[in-house]
């Protein structure tokens, strides 16, 4: 019986005895490649999963582009939420992969997981996504970068105002937080730069990641006439698979989703984020600590829009291309007075228009005229 | 001492079973090395100081929000709201930790923990006289509370207890970096772990040597005859939820005064979920939740590895929990059989 009971005990140190052989062997292996040619480890961390067609995949395949550059070593791990867990997967990659530089890309990771792993380790650099970094308040072996993706939805905004018949947008949105009433309001206003009389219906579910909701909204819009929707979600490939199925159009977010919606989809406000990752990964080969605060929209190239879908006829395509133009040039400006929110209040005086690194639009908490919907 | 040795050799024989198993869907459909997977298991999470510290942390929370699930089912319960539970007690402790922010850094921990436990221990004991008065089955009532608390905290965190500079995550304010609990000295484990490990330890005493513990495992056994021997049932079930949901509440006050420093979002991430399958995996004992947790903890450690080394999905680790604890369930047919061959001879 004794015997019987030592079973678990002695299989157990067997494993150990494997797992012990395995890791020195990893160890020696890494060691080996190390003293070779010392690659630069980078380590990515996603809060969902990397092929959602949305924000995370946007991050990942910007990932798989630094993957084929020489002596560039990427490690990825998703579904990492915003707890202590991330601080572990960070330590994780510095102790057991040997990472030199971190992206952690969701925004929840910043305070204070970040901020406390990088003082822990001051000879690591992590760069965050969304913008957060202040100098003198954070160190100098972090930083954010962020782009100013409601360029990209207001070029969308004009496609869509262009073709909707029944003059009615839909927009799919997670929270009412400042980075998503940017996206309504510019998708809105460049629908309404074509088409004054457009509206857009706003849903918000409430979460990053809620697909039931998500398409309970879509459909519930496509019931009230909407005949494009678009959104901003962790994923957007539930809303654009439901309009695609309901027959109606739509505009992408993230990513590109053209493939799930081959006939809807109409273009989308795509991140660019190979551009920063690829200066990034190039200073840290040069010895050089990456920017610590790195923001941009379309004139840098961190974000851009989708082939246009072939629905969008070749006139609402110059238009687009037109506004394209003019904001790249600096001669037109998304926000501009005299601007008024959808309860009648004056957001932007006339006369003032803001340009896209204006502060005051870092804390937009107002809707739009013409967005149906309400923030609280 | 037959029964000690089945209590052990029967989930170690289904942790095996799952072991071979999930080693099998490595080989043949995710092609990769078993062993290697194992071993980057085994680095990941006992193998070396940094490894073990990573697997206690994810513990920690694990231990407390699986009591809430292990205490009732003592009699006989099934509570499965421990998510909503520990979110119900993050937020509250946050709450009450700003109400007091000015006190002593030890007043209002206590006053966080308190606070935390009290609303979480209501929030479960209401499921419980759901069920003893009204006859509503408490383990869709405590799941549905769940939905119910997470609304809530989106309501507060994203309302009234809303820091207006917390613009593109709402936040409640920060308790404050002085009035956070810390970690063990020595180690970078906050200190959760010693709560969870004090309140198991004190459970199992309660179970075993108090007459309150005993009259449980009678309600357990058959609440008909348990009441009809006299014992206030209602009661006994009041006070193992209360109690149960008071662990999990002190798991949610521990998430913010330890971890997070305020309550948002990140509170509801599924540990009180990974509760309820530490629970059913240590058969509701307290003392046998302290391993499974950190075994489940191990495995969301080493989770990481199999990502970046072996470039399995998240879902693997997510896998290998379905598969223990449906080996554990199905090992349930075993007890009494086990041994008895050698027992004839």
């Amino acid at each position: 019986m004794i015997d019987k009971f030592n079973i678990g005990p002695r299989s157990v140190s067997r494993r150990g005895l494997l797992g012990g052989a395995a890791a020195g062997a990893m160890t020696l292996g890494l060691g080996g490649a190390a003293n070779a040619q010392k690659p630069l480890v980078i380590g990515f961390i996603y809060v969902g999963p990397r092929d959602d067609y949305g924000y995370n995949q946007a991050h990942a395949e910007a990932a798989a582009v630094l993957k084929k550059m020489p002596g560039v070593k990427v490690q990825e791990e998703e579904k990492v939420p915003e707890t202590v867990s991330v601080e572990k997967t960070m330590e994780s990659m510095i102790n057991l992969d040997g990472a030199t530089l971190v992206f952690p890309t969701s925004f929840g990771y910043f305070d204070p997981y970040m901020l406390k792993v990088a003082g822990k380790y001051p000879k690591i650099q992590f760069r965050h996504c969304g913008g957060l970094w202040t100098e003198g308040k954070h160190p100098m072996n972090t930083g954010s970068y962020f782009g100013y993706i409601d360029e990209a939805q207001y070029l969308a905004g004009i496609v869509a105002g262009s073709v909707t018949k029944s003059g009615k947008l839909g927009f799919v949105a997670a929270k009412p937080i400042p980075q998503v009433l940017r996206n309504i309001n510019a998708f809105t206003m460049g629908a309404q730069s074509v088409n004054p009389k457009v509206t857009t219906q706003v849903i918000f579910t409430g979460d990053w990641a809620l697909p039931v909701k998500e398409a309970e909204a879509t459909n519930s819009m496509i019931a009230q006439g909407v005949d494009v929707v678009t959104c901003h979600v962790d994923s957007p490939k539930v809303v654009v698979e439901t309009a695609e199925r309901a027959g109606i159009y739509t505009c992408g977010y993230h990513c590109n989703q053209a493939k799930l919606a081959p006939k809807g989809y109409l273009t989308g406000a795509e991140w660019n984020w190979e551009r920063i990752y690829v200066d990034m990964v190039n200073d840290m080969k040069a010895g050089k600590a990456p920017g610590n605060f790195v923001r941009g929209g379309l004139k840098e190239g961190y974000v851009r829009t989708s082939a246009y879908g072939p629905a969008v006829p070749a006139a609402v395509r110059d238009k687009a291309d037109a506004a394209k133009l003019a904001v790249l040039n600096g001669s037109l400006s998304i926000y501009k007075g005299a601007l008024k929110d959808n309860k009648g209040n004056v957001v932007i005086p006339a006369g003032t228009s803001y340009v896209i690194t204006e502060p005051k639009l870092e804390s937009m908490n107002y809707l739009v005229e013409g967005v149906v919907g309400s923030t609280s | 001492m037959n029964t000690t040795l089945e209590r052990i050799a029967v989930p170690v024989l289904a942790l095996l079973a799952s072991a071979v198993l999930f080693g099998l869907l490595l080989a043949f459909y995710a092609h990769v090395d078993p062993l290697e997977a194992f071993g980057l298991m085994y680095e990941g999470a006992f193998g070396s100081w940094f490894s073990w510290q990573n697997t206690l942390t994810r513990a920690a929370p694990l231990i407390l929000t699986a009591l809430c699930t292990a205490l009732p089912a003592r009699l006989g319960l099934v509570i499965i709201g421990n998510e909503g539970v520990l979110v119900v007690g993050g937020v509250t402790a946050a709450a009450a930790g700003i109400a007091v922010a000015g006190a002593p850094p030890l007043v209002v921990q206590l006053v966080m923990a308190i606070a935390g436990m009290a609303a979480g221990g209501l929030w479960i004991a209401f499921a419980g006289a759901l069920r003893q008065y009204r006859g509503v089955n408490e383990t869709i009532s405590s799941l549905l509370l769940t939905y119910i608390a997470i609304a809530l905290m989106n309501h507060f965190v994203e309302g009234p207890l809303r820091d207006p500079s917390s613009l593109n995550k709402p936040s409640t304010w920060p308790i404050g970096d002085a009035n956070m609990i810390g970690t063990i000295p020595g180690t970078d484990v906050h200190w959760g772990l010693v709560f969870g490990l004090v309140a198991c330890l004190l459970c199992y005493l309660f179970q075993r040597f108090t007459t309150w513990g005993f009259a449980m495992e009678v309600i357990g056994g058959n609440p008909k005859t348990a009441r009809m021997m006299g014992l206030n049932v209602g009661r006994y079930v009041l006070l193992a939820c209360g109690a149960g949901g008071a662990a999990a509440g002190l798991a949610g006050m521990v998430e913010v005064a330890a971890i997070q420093g305020r309550a948002n979002a990140s509170l509801a991430v599924g540990y009180g979920y990974s509760g309820i399958l530490v629970s059913f995996l240590a058969r509701h004992h307290p003392l046998a939740i302290v391993p499974v947790s950190i075994l489940l903890g191990g495995i969301g450690a080493s989770g990481g590895l199999l990502q970046r080394r072996l470039d399995l999905p998240d879902a693997a680790v997510v896998v290998l929990q379905g598969i223990i604890f449906v080996a554990i369930l199905a090992s349930e047919t075993l007890y009494g059989r086990l041994l008895k061959p050698k027992e004839v001879a």
